[in-house]
C-alpha cells in the first residue's frame, strides 16, 4: 500500500481530537492569515503553529521533505515578487525609507522589507498547520469529518471514495504505462513535446476507459445497497466530540475573531509602523 | 440541494482519484526549466463534459484539493477554485458535444477547443490571480505571468491531449442511432 498522506501516528492530544475538529480548527487557521496583513498577528500565527507541532509530538525531522519544498518554494516566489515590484511595499505602505539601492529600479526599502515579511510569513502561518493535520488525521477519518462540519454527505462520500481508488488508479496507470512503453511508446526525454503528449494520450485513453468500467461497477454496487436513500448516514470513523474538540472548534474561531478584530482596529488589513514615526 | 444520482457520486470519487494520480505523478517536463505540463486538465474536461457541471466542478474542487494536501505546499484556494471553475464550465459544453452518444466530429473539436482554451484563459488568468491578489496581495504582473504561463501550458496539453481523448472515446463508444430495428 502506498502511503499517500503523510500520516503519523503517535499518542497526543492533537492526534486524540476528532478529524472534525481539527478540520474546522485547521480551516479557520488558514482563513485568519489569509485576511490579515498585520505582521505582529502573522509572527504570532506562525509561533503558534510551531508550538502545535511540540504539542503533537510530530518532529519537524518527520516532515523535513515537505519543509524543505516549502521553503525553496517560499524564496522562489519572494525573487519573483522582488523582480516583479521592487517597490510593491511602497505603494502599500505609503512611505518609502531607502536603505540602499542596487540599481535605479532595485532599491531595498524597509517597506519592501516588511511586505516580503508578511508574504513569508502568511506561507509560515498556514503551511505548517496544513502539514499538522495531514500528519496527525487518519485519511479514512476525513470523510467523516467533512460531513460532520457540514458537507452533504455523498459528497463527502465522493471524499472517501477518492482516497480509497487512488492507490488502485495509481497502479493502473502504472501498469498502462508500462504495457505502452513495451509497445514502442517513447515517453522519455528523447522524443519531442507533441511526441510525448500523444504517447501520454495513449496511456490516459485506457485509464479512462477503464476508469468508466469502475465508475459502472461501483455505482452498481452501491445502488444495490440502497446508497442515498436516506437523509442521513453514520461512518465507522465517526466520533463524538469531546472537551478537547470543544476547545480546539473555540481556538479557531477566536483566531478568525483576531484577525478580523485586528483588520477593524488597524483600519484595512495592513499593520503600517510607517505612518507614525 | 438536488439530489445526486449514484453513478454522478461515484464519477466525483473516481474523478478525482484521477485527477490527482495524474497531478501528483505525472508531468511532462518542457524545455523550459521548472515549467511541467500537467495532463490532468484534458481528463477533466473529458469527464465533465460526460458527467456534467457539478460533477465537473466537485472533480475539480477535490481532486485539486487532495493534492494540494498530500503535497504538502499548503492549500492554495485561488487554483483550486480555478479548477474548479474550470471543471464547471467544461460540465456545460459538455451538453453541447455529445461524447456519451459518440458525436464528436470537425466541429466538435471546433467547440471543444474554443470553450477549453476561453476557460482556460478564464481560471488561470482572472479567477486564480485574482483570489491570489486578494489573500497574498502580491505583486499583479507577477501574478498574472504565473497566470499566463499556467494557462499556456494547460491550453497547449488540452488542446492536444484532450482533442485526442475526444476522438478516440468516441470511436471506442457506439454512436447513437448505430443500431436499426428491423421492421
Amino acid at each position: 500500500m502506498i502511503q499517500l498522506f503523510n500520516y503519523i501516528d503517535r499518542p497526543s492530544i492533537v492526534h486524540r481530537l476528532t478529524g472534525a475538529a481539527k478540520l474546522a480548527c485547521m480551516l479557520c487557521w488558514t482563513l485568519a492569515a489569509m485576511i490579515t496583513f498585520d505582521t505582529r498577528y502573522l509572527a504570532f500565527l506562525t509561533a503558534a503553529a510551531f508550538v502545535m507541532f511540540r504539542v503533537s509530538k510530530i518532529r519537524l525531522r518527520d516532515v523535513k521533505v515537505l519543509l524543505i519544498f516549502t521553503f525553496v518554494f517560499l524564496v522562489l516566489n519572494n525573487l519573483l515578487i522582488y523582480l516583479f515590484s521592487p517597490e510593491h511595499g511602497v505603494t502599500i505602505y505609503g512611505s518609502k525609507t531607502v536603505l540602499f539601492s542596487f540599481t535605479q529600479r532595485y532599491t531595498v526599502t524597509w517597506q519592501q522589507i516588511l511586505y516580503h515579511l508578511n508574504v513569508i510569513l502568511k506561507y509560515t502561518a498556514t503551511i505548517p498547520v496544513i502539514i499538522l493535520f495531514v500528519s496527525t488525521t487518519q485519511p479514512s477519518e476525513f470523510a467523516a469529518s467533512l460531513n460532520k462540519i457540514g458537507v452533504n454527505y455523498r459528497i463527502s462520500y465522493s471524499v472517501s471514495l477518492a482516497l480509497r481508488y487512488i492507490p488502485d488508479v495509481l497502479k493502473e496507470f502504472h501498469d498502462i504505462s508500462l504495457a505502452q512503453q513495451a509497445r514502442g511508446v517513447e515517453l522519455s526525454g528523447k522524443e519531442n513535446l507533441v511526441k510525448r503528449l500523444k504517447g501520454t494520450t495513449a496511456i490516459l485513453m485506457p485509464l479512462i476507459l477503464s476508469s468508466m468500467d469502475r465508475i459502472e461497477t461501483v455505482s452498481n454496487a452501491m445502488e444495490l445497497r440502497c446508497f442515498g436513500k436516506k437523509r442521513k448516514r453514520t461512518w465507522y470513523r465517526e466520533r463524538k466530540f469531546s472537551k478537547g474538540d470543544f476547545t480546539a472548534l473555540l481556538l479557531g474561531f477566536l483566531l478568525v475573531a483576531g484577525s478580523l478584530g485586528l483588520s477593524a482596529l488597524n483600519g484595512g488589513r495592513y499593520w503600517n509602523p510607517f505612518t507614525g514615526g | 440541494m438536488k439530489k445526486f444520482s449514484v453513478k454522478t457520486i461515484v464519477a466525483i470519487g473516481i474523478g478525482a482519484a484521477l485527477f490527482f494520480v495524474l497531478a501528483s505523478y505525472v508531468a511532462i517536463p518542457t524545455p523550459i526549466p521548472n515549467t511541467k505540463i500537467s495532463v490532468q486538465y484534458p481528463v477533466l474536461a473529458v469527464l465533465s463534459m460526460l458527467f456534467g457541471p457539478v460533477a465537473g466542478l466537485l472533480i475539480g474542487l477535490i481532486g485539486h484539493f487532495l493534492t494540494d494536501l498530500a503535497g504538502g505546499w499548503g492549500v492554495w484556494w485561488s487554483w483550486v477554485a480555478g479548477s474548479a471553475f474550470f471543471g464547471l464550465v467544461m460540465g456545460f459544453v459538455g451538453k453541447k458535444i455529445r461524447l456519451d452518444e459518440g458525436e464528436f466530429g470537425v466541429k466538435g473539436a471546433v467547440i471543444f477547443n474554443i470553450a477549453h482554451i476561453i476557460t482556460h484563459l478564464i481560471a488561470w488568468g482572472l479567477i486564480a490571480p485574482g483570489l491570489d491578489i486578494l489573500i497574498y496581495d502580491e505583486p499583479m504582473e507577477k501574478i498574472f505571468l504565473q497566470g499566463a504561463v499556467g494557462s499556456i501550458g494547460n491550453i497547449v496539453s488540452t488542446a492536444i491531449v484532450g482533442t485526442l481523448l475526444c476522438i478516440a472515446y468516441v470511436a471506442a463508444r457506439p454512436k447513437k442511432g448505430s443500431l436499426q430495428k428491423e421492421d
